[in-house]
């Protein structure tokens, strides 16, 4: 089970790092996230039952999920329509487009291939090939997002976050790098759906419901545990902040909770770690996490 | 560069030397009127048909009350607000219509709040080199910071005040001083064909003001910028520059000269004040 908590936690983290781009990076929560997760295993299970190769549907998905982006990109920078709105509309249509995508509220991948086949011919013990495949999608995004940080283009991107006007006068077009932003934000998470769907062996309309929450989980207990880090080791730390909500999850599905109720203790948890830093200052507590909550709370303020 | 500006027609009434090419007027403002919205549909004039043509090479003071239309003339000039009427031409191109983004490539600002010219989140040299590239395509390019590297070294212990100790470290976390110096070399590491200081040295407190004011004349000197420079302080408007501007109630009150300009004296200046102009 902890294997399994493990493999999850790496798939799941490339919702976190889809978010880490808007929330972290723009200073936004973006809503879309809740339509396009489960847009990206929609449109991925739909393309297999069609025929689709597995990687090739895992791409679809990832191309819908920028649709998604870039309308809710066109909403809030030319619609001028609060980005949260602007959000939550993409994320409410997204509803009626999945159902048109899949002709039900869910879809069964039962003796369908998908892209854990690849490992067919190795013997594995029981759930390393969602470790293989997690692995793999961490190494092959943290990698392109590392590259894209680190491009011109990338830096315009995080000086539009960071001070827009000042980006402005500098000739960033901060309109286009939002979209931009948008655009890849939601076609990473719709990549974790996409995987998510193949791993559970089903894509369902409610799936996204409370995603962003376990995105944003994943982001903010990485920064209460590390603390001060570099562009670089904040993504890591958000993979390693995803694995550790599964196994927070698993724990408590061990501990007999309910799993009916999840969806409150994951509210519950993400409130807590969002209030770490607010609590520590009110109480001066001095603990182990002194230097993470410092620096939690700062970018807290940044925002 | 240049578009249908080569008409003379709109050739400044102040601009006292008849010779001078139109090609050598570096800003030129025609009628410039901007009346805005107050919330409570009652309009106001705060830009009142100002006609202005700076030459290159020229360091101009702006000197004025509050609310006498100082910024608004740079927001003008820098495209953040459109006129209402008129014409603004940098190099003889009409820009009327171009965004602030589009008029990055030849206007650069340093802003009156340290934290406005900076990211915080990015350290010193990150911040530098995104100036490099002002008005530039980004490139989806690795940016190579370490290839800069010595020249933003050499461009910071220029200052004087210890900022090349800290090329790693984020905009944020520098004091003020250190701030807008590090603003004030993003805006002049590509000679801008205008550099705009809008109280540039205000925030701070008197000997980094004066000492960041120093710098700045140096490096308009040295690179013989094209300059405008709002300030509120008056013996700094009449140290620094070669032409002096005066504005009051949105218009152009006082334009002097460089020999007006040495001639004047504080109870001259502050005699404009008390007139009211």
């Amino acid at each position: 089970m902890i294997i399994s908590s493990i493999g999850q936690g790496m798939l799941w983290s490339i919702l976190g790092l889809g978010i880490f781009m808007t929330y972290r990076i723009l200073g936004f929560p973006d809503m879309t996230t809740e339509g396009s997760f489960p847009l990206g295993g929609a449109v991925c299970v739909a393309a297999i039952t069609q025929g689709v190769n597995p990687l090739l549907a895992t791409l679809l998905g990832i191309g819908a999920g920028m649709c998604a982006g870039l309308v809710t990109g066109l909403l809030y920078t030319k619609g001028r329509i609060p980005v949260v709105l602007a959000g939550i509309l993409v994320m409410s249509a997204l509803n009626s487009v999945m159902l048109f995508v899949m002709r039900s509220p869910n879809l069964s991948l039962l003796g369908l291939p998908r892209l854990s086949d690849a490992f067919r011919g190795v013997t594995l013990p029981d759930h390393y090939d969602t470790v293989f495949i997690g692995l793999i999608a961490v190494i092959v995004v943290v990698s392109l997002m590392a590259f894209f940080f680190n491009t011109e283009f990338g830096q315009a991107y995080i000086a539009t976050g960071d001070n827009a006007t000042m980006a402005r006068s500098l000739g960033i077009r901060t309109d286009r790098m939002t979209i931009v932003g948008l655009v890849l934000s939601n076609g990473l998470i719709a990549l974790s759906g996409a995987l998510i769907a193949q791993n559970d062996g089903y894509a369902d309309v409610s799936k996204g419901i409370g995603t962003i929450v376990i995105g944003l989980s994943s982001i903010i207990i990485g920064e209460v545990i590390y603390g001060e880090l570099t562009f670089f080791q904040r993504m890591l730390a958000t993979v390693v902040g995803s694995i550790i909500y599964q196994l927070l999850i698993l724990l408590v599905i061990r501990l007999g909770f309910d799993t009916t109720y999840l969806k409150f203790f994951s509210a519950v948890v993400l409130s807590a770690c969002m209030l770490i830093p607010q609590l520590r200052k009110s109480l001066k507590l001095t603990t182990g996490f002194e230097r993470g909550g410092g620096a939690a709370a700062r970018q807290e303020a940044a925002l | 560069m240049s578009g249908n500006s080569m008409n003379g027609s709109g050739v400044n009434p102040g601009l006292v030397n008849g010779n001078s090419m139109n090609a050598d007027v570096r800003l030129q403002i025609k009628d410039g009127t901007e009346i805005v919205d107050n919330g409570m549909n009652e309009r106001k004039t705060i830009l009142d048909h100002v006609d202005l043509a700076v030459r290159a090479g020229e360091f101009v003071t702006v000197l004025g009350g509050n609310g006498a239309g100082k910024s608004t003339l740079f927001n003008v000039v820098s495209g953040t607000l459109p006129l209402t009427r008129g014409q603004v031409l940098i190099n003889g191109r009409d820009v009327t219509h171009e965004s602030e983004v589009a008029r990055a490539s030849s206007v650069a600002r340093v802003f009156q709040d340290p934290k406005m010219g900076t990211a915080p989140r990015m350290s010193v040299a990150e911040n530098l080199l995104l100036a490099l590239r002002r008005g530039r395509r980004r490139r989806v390019w690795p940016r190579d910071l370490d290839a800069h590297r010595e020249r933003f070294r050499e461009l910071c212990a220029g200052i004087g005040n210890g900022l090349e100790e800290h090329l790693d470290t984020p905009a944020g976390n520098l004091s003020g001083g250190q701030r807008q110096a590090l603003s004030l070399i993003m805006a002049t590491i590509e000679e801008p064909d205008l550099l705009l200081l809008d109280e540039h040295t205000a925030a701070l407190d008197p000997k980094t003001s004066k000492q960041l004011m120093r710098i700045t004349a140096e490096k308009i000197k040295q690179s013989h910028l094209t300059c405008l420079m709002i300030t509120h302080r008056m013996d700094d408007a009449l140290v620094y520059g070669d032409r002096l501007i005066v504005m009051s109630k949105g218009g152009i009150a006082r334009d002097l000269d460089r020999e007006q300009k040495r001639e004047l004296t504080m109870p001259d200046l502050l005699q404009f004040f008390e007139d009211g102009f």
